[in-house]
């Protein structure tokens, strides 16, 4: 809840006495740990994890004998791994064709879901004669639908595509209708009484306020969208990074396997980084803190 | 010259209830009229049904002599909980109204930092709804009503959601604004003290059914003095009217 700060007597001689809500202000959590503090363990959490992954592995080959050592490559050997495989410019290849499908698939099922959504969200109408089915094939996971999608669009680029789209509609589509079903109705008077058209409204008000949840909607669309591309490479791809894990697997190349994870994740990783940044700068209006001009 | 004709108008929901039963008034231009009463009197209707927003299920409402059929520019309302744009800024929000009319950018920036300054928030222009105490967005959602040079000011309890020294401030900025800018204004209190502080009329209401129980003409010079005699006994006096309603209500509800 944001702190009304009370307009002091003298506001009426001097307006500029409003003191303005204090917008940063959080509450302060029990225990605040310095921002030092908090890079420091954060960084610890990496290390401690990559320690105990070469410790375990240089431990198993050399001392203990517990299992095949091949199982558990340590992580300079992933990394030569992948030092090798982009040098030779393999790792680039499937890289580009695992962006390539996910942001096909992904810009279908924005665009989509938001049309969708939209006409939903606005129509009472639309909403009865179609959500009933979507709302039966939502709790389906899409994975159910993926060998049937390779037997109807082959195994070419279409049907990856197609299988992603199928599965990152749903989040977009959800969350757009909630955003613009549940439009703050005392905005959209006040629009009309400043002489807003139904039109203008539109434009100017309900997709505005529905835009905080359309975005939700399309960050979660990404992360499924990276999520459901590596299976459909698994079983039906010559190229990509869920093939590389697949084709490593059938090689017992597990160093690649674990670089062909370690790229998927870094690659969530930047992109859910660029997608928070491109939030912040569409929803500045409701950013936590900001500087006060 | 009439600026707000209320003929017989009824408003009755669903339910069977009466809100409003032939409620007949009428408002000259420039006025400042309070309409008062305990909740539940159809104060607030009969504002929305001004507005534009709900419709009278008998009777009329005529506004510079035209019908209300719907909400439209020529009546700005001021909402209790402001109603501002969270994603516009101060002065795009007060450009709004002059935006969907079609005036041109530059022109409407213009008219909207008018406004912004005769609010006195002139240095706030580029900040958001959030970054604003209660009392600088009431300001704000003044300002944008006005900047659409609506005849008729519509206020729905708008300083109900403010502490009671911004209160204070904001009735006397009201006035000063409503001196520099004349508007017929139709103010919906369920305070006695600030229905006095500014209205020339205050209407009070009945409720069960919601109709007009007394009107009574405020002839105190500005500015009034919350604490004069002549203010003390208005008071004394609104307030015994008032409490026979809150007394139905506690009977019957």
């Amino acid at each position: 809840m944001e702190a009304q700060a009370v307009d002091t007597p003298g506001a009426a001689v001097s307006p500029r006495a409003d003191t303005p809500s204090t917008a940063g202000a959080k509450p302060r959590s029990p225990r605040t740990l310095g921002r030092p503090v908090v890079v420091l363990l954060r960084l610890c959490s990496l290390l401690l994890f990559f320690a105990l992954w070469w410790g375990v592995s240089l431990l198993n080959a050399h001392v203990l004998k517990v299992f095949n050592p091949v199982l558990l490559p340590a992580p300079d050997e992933v990394l030569r791994a992948g030092i090798k495989m982009a040098a030779s410019g393999e790792l680039f290849r499937h890289i580009t064709a695992s962006l390539s499908r996910v942001l096909w698939g992904f810009g279908i099922a924005a665009a989509l879901g938001v049309f969708v959504g939209t006409a939903l969200g606005r129509s009472r109408l639309l909403e009865h004669l179609v959500e009933p089915t979507l709302e039966m094939l939502r709790p389906i996971p899409p994975l159910a639908f993926l060998p049937m999608m390779v037997l109807w669009f082959g195994i070419g680029e279409s049907s990856k595509v197609a299988f992603i789209a199928y599965a990152a509609f749903f989040p977009v589509f959800t969350t757009t209708v909630e955003g613009i079903k549940y439009v703050d109705p005392l905005l959209i008077r006040a629009a009309s009484s400043l002489g807003a058209t139904e039109r203008q409204i539109f434009w100017h008000v309900v997709l505005p306020a529905a835009t905080p949840n359309i975005i939700t909607g399309l960050r979660l669309a990404f992360g499924l969208s990276f999520f459901v591309i590596v299976a459909a490479e698994f079983i039906a791809a010559d190229s990509g990074l869920g093939y590389l894990i697949n084709d490593a697997r059938t090689f017992f190349l597990v160093s690649n396997m674990l670089l062909g994870a370690a790229v998927i994740g870094i690659i969530g990783v930047t992109a859910n980084v660029l997608l928070r940044k491109l939030e912040g700068r569409l929803l500045r209006w409701r950013a936590e803190s900001r500087g006060k001009s | 010259m009439k600026s707000i004709q209320i003929e017989r108008v009824t408003k009755s929901y669903t339910e069977g209830a009466l809100a409003l039963d032939e409620v007949s008034l009428e408002l000259s231009e420039n006025s400042f009229t309070c309409l008062l009463g305990p909740s539940g009197c159809g104060k607030s209707t009969l504002l929305n049904m001004i507005a534009g927003f709900i419709e009278p299920t008998t009777g009329h409402i005529l506004v510079d002599g035209r019908e209300v059929t719907h909400a439209g520019a020529d009546r700005g309302v001021v909402f209790q909980e402001y109603a501002l744009f969270p994603w516009r800024t101060a002065i795009e929000n007060v450009e709004f109204g002059p935006m969907v009319q079609g005036v041109s950018r530059a022109e409407r920036r213009a008219t909207a930092r008018e406004y912004l300054s005769l609010v006195g928030l002139a240095e706030h222009e580029g900040k958001y709804p959030r970054e604003l105490s209660g009392g600088m967005k009431q300001r704000v959602a003044i300002a944008r009503a006005l900047a659409n040079h609506p005849s008729v000011l519509l206020m729905d309890e708008p300083f109900g959601a403010l502490d009671a020294q911004t209160r204070e401030v904001m009735q006397e900025e009201l006035l000063r604004i409503w001196e520099q800018d004349k508007k017929t204004v139709v103010f919906v209190t369920h305070s006695i003290s600030e229905s006095i502080f500014l209205a020339d009329r205050i209407v009070v209401m009945a409720t069960q059914p919601g109709t007009i129980k007394e009107i009574v003409d405020v002839a105190l010079p500005h500015p009034r003095e919350r604490s004069s005699a002549e203010f003390v006994a208005l008071e004394r006096e609104i307030k015994r009217l008032v409490r026979e309603e809150v007394a139905k209500l506690g009977v019957t509800g």
